[in-house]
């Protein structure tokens, strides 16, 4: 537990809390009054209720359109499943201005919507819900699929066996080993939308706002700082309240589980509901998350004088980009993998040592510290970026031009995934393993070994899978930190998109399109390493 | 262990001292004794900037050799974004040379306080109107104005004069056609805005404004949406479908096009619009607290040398402010030079941008 408070501590709280002292700290001592000033803004109020509604609708839409995703994920066994897994989580990582761009060219003026149906969406608030749908997809099929393709499904055949309906027995068997997975997710997708950043920028437009946008202004743009910081103060409110709530409803209901072997729950399709249910996902995901990225290969592909490769040799090239980059675009794919590696490892080892830490231990100390491991993703990426260059600055900490930083930074925001989806299934694991081992002699550490590894291994990769495509697509803090010799592919893209020039158009499209294809291998290699791969499920 | 880490330490200065001596070459020792244990620090100079800081990798090695200095560059987001970084390290800079404060900042910067008077050498070569701080504590680097570009076939296919001017744009023959930037998160978003307050005043600019709204104008947040999205006669905003002919962009966006084009076109696709200009001059400053102020001179001598000024324009598409630097070829065939851009004093702009920015922002977007 001291190594990520440690971690925590000196790479996010100190920074956090000393840009926010910054802002509502002056001469004549703390300025406390600035709070009640700002938050009684009517702008800032709108701000505040936007930011709220849309983050709710957006998690409903979530869970209404990717829970039945997630049951077919984790019973059904068909053709190109591993495949289509990691190709829903590759939203993920795509910057969202790139992500934006495609989702407009289906849902705006003269997209696919408006040329069948003559709808568009792109004024309005639906866009964006539909791309935080598009985004987060993965979060729910991920957590709550990967648990539940470990549920036993006799239990459930057991109930109906003994009398209950299908849907009682689903309710009262599956339903409460889901719950807290599915309350942990739909968590981080409330997270995810509550601090939505570049999806409220380009489909909102200026009229929209959320606190994270407006963070972002007032710091990056007006450096006015004591607005920041209490708008900051209100985003950590808002997160404590809601892990207070999610804290609430896992007690309720945890309870440890009996987890087995995917590969044995899995199975194809029988009977026309079952495919048809099959079918119903496969076409909301080909037409939420597949079609926009489609778009996307269309236009990389779409080079002067017919389709072909012609943008992505350009990326080989160092002086195609006008000098935009002292290396070519493409050495950007391995300066990411790296930093995206380290930050996985960093992610994983504060992560896992957190987790287990707070299966171990109860208290109000310890649910203070689960809430501390959240607080990342709903603290925007400028608030920490400026926090670090205040107070990282001297030896031996002066890592403000080390790419150290780069790292670290994105391993905060992975931190929480790792945390997020080992703990319900830690916690699940029946104690009484842990104790009948001890009593036969077993260290705690040849325990965890023995009892918990083999249980969570497959949520540790589930976690890594997260944490590197997070690392991967992190553009926010890393746009403040990355050496130009060595720009990260998000960080490439957007300097291919702040110029003019079909050349740069078309090679920010190419490079957007590695990145989409980087982060699927990734995670498809992820899901191979594996290491028992007889008890597998494909 | 720490024995060893120090031995390696001390090996890698030398070893590091060593290269940038080599690099020198001979004949070219300069004023610093060869110390192998302060090589590494004074010998590298740090130019912090935003992300459009570009220069040819010759042109830099050149300057490197020239000077014995090893160039390190840091760029860290937009240009607002890297200038109150600077401000917020203020004392502890992270570097010894800031380029990129433009006039619609510089009162920020320099109420701050952040960099130390220096007067570069050449600055006498510096065209006079661009020199706005006497006590030269920031010295100017480049010019670039924004400006409306049109789409040039539309306006053919139209059989349509493409506007010119600011009062143009609200006439009727152009309802609908613009799209523009949000000022409040857009440094061309705002330069567009200080070009009616230069133009129309400070009384004068929302009744403008106004009128521009009712003509249909569409605010996108970025640059990067309404050029490469909402723009028809963009590469870019022809892949997306953009309906808009007139977009607020940079008088070097045109000869961008053609040099981006891919076969390059004969002419650039694209026009300005003369009359709707803001201009924009870019500032470079020697870093209070810097480590290696005699370097950060060199650099600032060299940012205003021919050589650096002649390479720009192609690099960050921005002109030079030297009297005698030549343009590339593609700026003086494809580019168009604006006479009488609209200004606005900074200390003017300093008193009331966030002011101005608000009023804006409920006038149009809201």
């Amino acid at each position: 537990m001291a190594v990520p408070l440690v971690f925590f501590g000196l790479f996010f709280a100190y920074p956090v809390a000393a840009i926010v002292g910054r802002g509502l700290k002056t001469q004549d001592g703390w300025q406390f009054g600035r709070i009640g000033e700002v938050l009684t803004q009517p702008d800032i109020a709108d701000v505040l209720w936007f930011t709220t509604w849309q983050a709710l609708a957006s998690t409903v839409l979530t869970l209404v359109i990717a829970l039945p995703g997630a049951y077919v994920f984790a019973r059904f066994e068909f053709p190109g499943k591993q495949l289509l897994r990691a190709v829903v989580t590759v939203p993920f990582v795509l910057p969202t201005v790139v992500v934006g761009t495609a989702f407009l060219a289906l849902v705006g003026r003269g997209g696919l919507l408006d040329e069948v149906w003559g709808v568009r969406l792109d004024t309005t608030v639906w866009a964006i819900l539909l791309a935080h749908v598009f985004f987060n997809y993965a979060v729910i099929v991920r957590t709550v699929g990967g648990l539940w393709a470990q549920l036993d499904p006799r239990q459930e055949e057991a109930a109906r066996v003994l009398g209950a309906g299908r849907f009682a027995a689903w309710r009262r068997v599956t339903l409460p080993a889901l719950a807290p997975s599915v309350a942990a997710a739909s968590l981080m997708v409330f997270l995810f939308t509550f601090s939505s950043f570049g999806v409220v920028q380009i489909l909102g437009g200026p009229a929209y706002s959320t606190l994270e946008v407006e963070v972002y202004r007032q710091t990056a743009q007006l450096l006015d700082l004591p607005t920041a910081a209490v708008l900051t103060l209100v985003q950590f409110a808002a997160v404590g309240m809601i892990l207070a709530v999610h804290a609430w409803t896992v007690r309720k209901r945890e309870t440890a589980l009996r987890l087995v072997d995917p590969g044995r729950t899995a199975h194809p399709p029988r009977g026309w509901a079952q495919r048809s249910l099959l079918g119903g996902v496969l076409l909301t995901v080909a037409l939420l998350i597949v079609a926009p990225l489609a778009v996307l290969v269309e236009r990389s592909l779409d080079a002067p004088g017919g389709y072909g490769f012609g943008f992505y040799r350009a990326l080989q090239d160092a002086g195609a980009g006008g000098g935009t980059f002292l290396v070519p675009p493409l050495e950007a794919i391995w300066n990411s993998l790296q930093y995206a590696l380290a930050a996985t490892a960093i992610a994983l080892l504060i992560g896992g040592l957190a987790a287990a830490a707070l299966t171990r231990r109860a208290g109000r100390f310890v649910r203070g510290f689960d809430a501390l491991l959240m607080l990342p993703l709903g603290v925007s990426a400028v608030t920490v970026g400026f926090g670090f260059l205040i107070t990282l600055d001297e030896p031996p900490l002066d890592l403000r031009t080390s790419w150290i930083l780069v790292p670290l930074a994105q391993a905060l925001v992975g931190v929480p995934f790792v945390v997020r989806t080992m703990l319900p299934v830690l916690r699940a694991v029946d104690a009484r393993l842990r104790e009948a081992a001890a009593v036969l002699g077993a260290s705690p550490l040849r325990a965890w070994r023995e009892v918990d590894l083999p249980l969570v291994r497959r949520a540790l990769l589930i976690a890594a899978g997260f944490a590197f495509a997070v690392s991967l697509g992190e553009f926010g803090a890393t746009v403040f930190i990355a050496r130009p010799d060595r720009p990260t592919l998000p960080v490439a893209v957007a300097r291919l998109l702040g110029r003019a020039g079909e050349m740069n158009y078309g090679q920010a499209m190419a490079l957007s399109t590695i990145l989409m294809l980087v982060c699927a291998v990734s995670l498809l290699v992820l899901e191979r390493l594996r290491p028992d791969k007889t008890s597998g499920e494909f | 262990m720490s024995t060893t880490k120090k031995i390696a330490g001390a090996a890698l200065a030398a070893a590091i001292g060593v290269t940038t001596l080599s690099a020198c070459g001979g004949g070219d020792a300069k004023d610093k004794p060869a110390g192998a244990s302060d090589a590494p620090k004074s010998k590298t100079v740090t130019l912090v900037s935003h992300d459009s800081f570009n220069v040819t990798d010759t042109v830099l090695k050149e300057f490197e050799q020239q000077s014995g200095y090893t160039v390190k560059v840091l760029k860290s987001g937009d240009a607002g974004a890297a200038l109150n970084q600077e401000i917020l390290t203020k004392g502890s800079p992270r570097g010894d040379v800031f380029f990129g404060v433009d006039n619609t900042l510089l009162s920020r910067a320099l109420d701050n306080g952040i960099f130390t008077p220096y007067e570069a050498k050449g600055l006498g070569e510096v065209k006079p109107e661009y020199v706005l701080d006497k006590e030269h504590r920031v010295t100017p680097v480049d010019s670039g104005d924004i400006c409306v570009n049109y789409d040039k076939q539309y306006f053919a296919d139209k059989k349509l004069a493409p506007p010119q001017t600011l009062d143009d744009l609200i006439k009727p023959e152009y309802k609908n056609l613009l799209v523009t930037e949000n000022a409040a998160t857009s440094s061309p978003g705002l330069g567009f805005l200080l070009a009616s307050v230069g133009k129309y005043g400070e009384d004068g600019w929302k009744d403008y404004w106004s009128k521009l709204k009712a003509n249909g104008v569409e605010v996108v947040d970025g640059w990067e949406q309404a050029y490469n999205e909402r723009f028809s006669g963009s590469a870019g905003g022809k892949k997306a479908k953009g309906d808009r002919p007139l977009v607020v962009s940079y008088a070097s966006s045109p000869p961008v096009e053609v040099l981006y084009g891919e076969p390059k076109p004969a002419e650039a696709p694209t026009g300005v619009s003369t009359g709707t200009c803001f201009r924009q001059v870019e500032f470079a400053g020697l870093l209070k607290g810097a480590k290696n102020e005699e370097g950060g001179k060199a650099l600032l001598d060299f940012l205003v040398s021919k050589k650096f000024q002649e390479d720009m324009p192609l690099q960050m598409f921005v002109n030079p402010v030297v009297k005698d630097a030549k343009l590339p070829e593609l700026f003086t065939q494809h580019g168009v030079v604006i006479e009488k851009p609209e200004n606005v004093a900074p200390q003017t702009i300093a008193k009331n941008r966030d002011q101005w920015v608000k009023a804006w922002s409920s006038l149009v977007v809201k």
